[in-house]
């Protein structure tokens, strides 16, 4: 590769990140006298809440789990991104990481937990195993060979397990998803 | 108890035995219908005294079953594999060591569900793990189930 490229792409993506990190609120801002008139869309404004407050649950079914733990911890500290508030019940939570294994025992479990979470509601595949069985593709009687084979999936994060910067790119690709999505087409079930 | 000790100390009470040292532990290798009078030896007896039993599994050889039992004292520092061979497959069954060591019921019980072998006169033997409703034995060589077992 000449230098003068790799030069360009690493600029590029410097732009990329000034870009997203430039709109913190969707809307404009008119100062008035007295204060200030706000114009934005309903839609984009909805939007900015949900993707800044996603509550997790905790399912963490195996070794994706500790990293999982990791990312919620002092050094990564997802809070940073809205998502501090985890849950251990699915009532109260928006976003299910699947943290794991899924086994042909637990993926009742797994269909009754999403349902009973309230819409809109979002799922993060966590790791090769949440993917597509991963290592436990081949020669297994117990093992779901995907969690898009019980719910449907948002974000497909790789790795074995993903540390915890790839976590965090996941749930900030969720948000900027989330960001980008008409309300009224919700994905339903 | 050295090995040597144990194993003439073992031929004394089952001739039949034959014995196996190539491993980590010395393996005594015994037919499934000769195993559980010679367990109840191991157990009870002052020289042996194997009263803790840390592993319960089963192998398969594709022609016969064989059942692994690893014990050891605790309080006088030795150790045995035992191994009983159950040449029946299709209709495999072995005594229970559940009333000897308490712990063989689950390791039974799991044993039951992935190999398929019927303990007599064990105080519970259900599934464990896999679901009530299922069918076949998982970890048998010729298991398949082609809807969720992908070959390679």
């Amino acid at each position: 590769m000449e230098e003068g490229s790799f030069k360009m792409d690493v600029k590029d993506i410097k732009m990329d990140v000034k870009e997203i990190k430039q709109d913190p609120f969707p809307g404009l801002v008119e100062p008035t006298d007295d204060g200030a008139i706000l114009v934005t869309k309903l839609d984009d404004v909805i939007n900015w809440a949900r993707s800044n407050s996603l509550w997790p649950l905790y399912f963490g079914t195996s070794c994706c789990a500790i990293e999982m733990m990791q990312t919620g911890a002092s050094r990564h500290d997802w809070s940073r991104f809205g998502f501090e508030v985890a849950r251990a019940t699915p009532r109260q939570a928006d976003l299910i990481i699947i943290a794991g294994t899924i086994v042909i025992k637990m993926a009742p479990v797994l269909k009754r937990l999403y349902d009973q979470m309230p819409d809109p509601k979002y799922v993060i595949a966590m790791g090769a195993c949440a993917i597509s069985g991963g290592p436990f593709y081949y020669n297994t009687y117990s093992v779901v060979k995907g969690a898009d084979h019980i719910i449907p999936v948002d974000i497909y994060i790789p790795g074995c397990p993903p540390r915890p910067e790839a976590l965090l790119h996941g749930m900030i690709s969720l948000q900027e998803k989330i960001k980008h999505t008409h309300n009224g087409q919700q994905k339903r079930a | 108890m050295n090995n040597e000790e144990l194993k003439s100390a073992i031929l004394a009470i089952q001739p039949a035995a034959t014995f196996d040292e190539s491993g980590e532990f010395l393996n005594v290798h015994i037919s499934s219908e000769l195993l559980l009078p010679l367990m109840l030896e191991l157990r009870n007896n002052k020289d042996f005294y194997f009263d803790y039993l840390f592993c319960e599994t089963c192998i398969d050889w594709k022609d016969h079953l064989m059942m692994v039992y690893h014990l050891t004292s605790k309080s006088l520092k030795h150790t045995l594999v035992v191994k009983g061979k159950i040449s029946n497959r299709d209709n495999a069954e072995i005594e229970s060591v559940a009333g000897i060591w308490k712990t063989a019921e689950f390791m039974e019980r799991e044993v039951y569900e992935l190999f398929g072998v019927k303990f007599l006169n064990h105080p519970d033997l259900r599934k464990l793990i896999l679901d009530d409703y299922w069918t076949g034995y998982p970890l048998r060589k010729d298991y398949s189930d082609p809807v969720n077992l992908i070959e390679y």
